[in-house]
C-alpha cells in the first residue's frame, strides 16, 4: 500500500489525497507526505492509522518529514500507532480544549468509557459536546456491531476554534458497507450500498420496516443531518465509492429541508476510487448551529414517518383492474 | 408499577445499547408480563441517541402492539429526548401498522 499525504486535505478537497491512496501490496505500507507543509483532516490520520496498525512495525515506510507542520502527526499520535520513531520532539500538552488523538475503540465499554472521559477534556460547552458525543456514539456503534474490523474503530477529532468547527474522523478495515447492507438489501455497487445505508429505515440487519430489537436503520441519518444543518461536510466512503454532503450556504439562518434520499441533498459522488476494504466517515460540524438540534429532531420526525409510510405503500398489492 | 432510575445505568449521556437491551429484557418485559405500568425516569440525562432509545422500546411495539404505549411513562426527559422518543415511537407505530 501507497499513501500520500498532501499539503491540504480537509473533507472539501480530499478527493485527490483518496484517489492517490494504492492499496496494492497490502502487506507493506510506504507513506510519504509534502515536504512542506502538511494541514489535513482527522480524518485523513485515521485511515493511516487504521491501515497501518494491522501491520509489523518494519512493514511501516514513513519518508523523513520534513514539513513544518509535521509535529501535528506526532501531536495526534500517529507514528505512536504505527510502531514507529518519527524523530520529532514535542513538548506534550494536554490535549484539552483542542483535539481527541487517535484513538482506538473495540467494544462497547472503550467506547462509553471514551464518551465519559476523553470527550469532556475538549472543554465544549454542552450544546457541542452533545452533537460530538452523539456523533461519534452513533458511528462508532456501527463499527463495533457491523464492520468486523480487525483494529475495531479509529477515531480522531479536532476543535478549530477560529471557524468553531468540530472535525471528526472514523476508519475501520471491516467488511464494508455493501457487505453489510447487502444481508437484507439488494445493492449492485457501492455507491448503491452507501445511498441505501444514508436512508432512513435502512438497515442491513433486516429488509423488515422499523428494522430489528437493536437496530433502526436511522443512525447514518441523523448524522448526515446534523452535518447539513450546521452546514458542515459529511463524507462516507467505503469499498470504491465516496458520497460527499457538501456545505449548505450559511447565513439564511433557517434549517434546510431534509431528504430521506442522500441524492436529493446537495452532494458530490465519485466512483471507481482506489478500493477501501471497510468504511470511512468525516464529519464536519459548525458549533454556531447546533442550537437548531431539537429542530432538526422535529425535521427527522416528519421525514422518517414519511419515508416509512411511503416505502410501506410502496408494498402494498394493487388491484388488478382488466 | 416501578420505576426505573435511568441515570444510575447509563449516566448522563443514555448511549450504551447493550445496557437499554438489559434494561428492556430483564426489568421491562418481566415488568410488562406481570402486569406493571413502567416509569422510564430521564432525570440527570442530558441526551439520548436513537439507537439507545430504539433499543430500549422498539421491541416493545412490536412485540405488544402500539397498546404498550399506554402502560409506560416515560418521566422527567427534557425537550431532545421527548423528542427522540417520540420519533422512535412514531416510526415504530407506522412500520407496524
Amino acid at each position: 500500500m501507497k499513501i500520500f499525504i498532501p499539503n491540504s486535505a480537509f473533507l472539501g478537497n480530499i478527493n485527490p489525497f483518496l484517489k492517490g491512496f494504492d492499496p496494492k501490496n497490502p502487506e507493506k505500507f510506504e507513506i510519504k507526505a509534502n515536504e512542506k507543509w502538511i494541514a489535513i483532516h482527522p480524518v485523513v490520520l485515521a485511515m493511516i492509522a487504521a491501515l497501518g496498525l494491522p501491520l509489523k512495525a518494519d512493514k511501516v515506510f514513513f519518508e523523513k518529514l520534513t514539513a513544518k507542520s509535521a509535529h501535528y502527526l506526532e501531536r495526534m499520535g500517529l507514528f505512536k500507532f504505527l510502531g514507529i520513531d518519527s524523530g520529532i520532539k514535542i513538548t506534550e500538552h494536554e490535549p484539552a480544549g483542542r483535539f481527541i488523538p487517535l484513538t482506538q475503540i473495540n467494544n462497547s465499554q472503550e467506547l462509553s468509557g471514551f464518551i465519559t472521559e476523553i470527550i469532556p477534556l475538549l472543554h465544549l460547552n454542552p450544546l457541542q459536546t452533545d452533537a460530538m458525543r452523539y456523533v461519534i456514539s452513533e458511528l462508532v456503534r456501527n463499527v463495533i456491531e457491523h464492520a468486523a474490523s480487525p483494529v475495531g474503530a479509529i477515531v480522531a477529532a479536532q476543535y478549530y476554534p477560529k471557524t468553531n468547527t468540530i472535525r471528526i474522523g472514523i476508519a475501520d478495515v471491516g467488511v464494508g458497507i455493501k457487505r453489510t447492507i447487502n444481508r437484507s438489501h439488494p445493492a449492485e455497487t457501492d455507491l448503491e450500498a452507501i445511498r441505501l445505508a444514508l436512508t432512513p429505515g435502512i438497515t442491513g440487519t433486516t429488509s423488515r420496516e422499523g428494522g430489528t430489537e437493536s437496530n433502526a436503520g436511522a443512525g447514518l441519518f441523523f448524522i448526515k443531518s446534523i452535518a447539513k444543518v450546521s452546514r458542515g461536510f459529511f463524507m462516507i466512503y467505503s469499498g470504491d465509492a465516496l458520497y460527499k454532503l457538501l456545505k449548505e450556504p450559511s447565513g439564511s439562518g433557517k434549517l434546510k429541508r431534509l431528504f430521506a434520499d442522500p441524492f436529493k441533498d446537495k452532494h458530490s459522488i465519485e466512483e471507481l476510487l482506489p478500493f477501501w476494504q471497510g468504511t470511512v466517515v468525516g464529519v464536519d460540524i459548525s458549533l454556531d448551529d447546533t442550537q437548531e438540534f431539537s429542530s432538526l429532531l422535529d425535521l427527522i420526525r416528519e421525514v422518517y414517518s414519511k419515508t416509512v409510510r411511503e416505502r410501506k405503500r410502496e408494498k402494498y398489492r394493487k388491484p388488478k383492474f382488466i | 408499577m416501578i420505576s426505573i432510575r435511568l441515570k444510575e445505568k447509563v449516566g448522563s449521556f443514555a448511549e450504551n445499547k447493550d445496557v437499554a437491551r438489559d434494561i428492556r429484557m430483564n426489568i421491562i418485559i418481566p415488568a410488562l408480563e406481570k402486569g406493571e405500568m413502567v416509569t422510564l425516569d430521564f432525570q440527570g440525562i442530558d441526551s439520548a441517541t436513537q439507537s439507545f432509545v430504539h433499543a430500549l422500546i422498539s421491541d416493545l411495539i412490536r412485540k405488544y402492539g402500539g397498546e404498550v404505549i399506554e402502560k409506560i411513562s416515560f418521566k422527567s426527559c427534557n425537550e431532545v429526548i421527548r423528542k427522540i422518543i417520540t420519533i422512535v415511537i412514531d416510526y415504530m407505530q407506522e412500520s407496524s401498522n
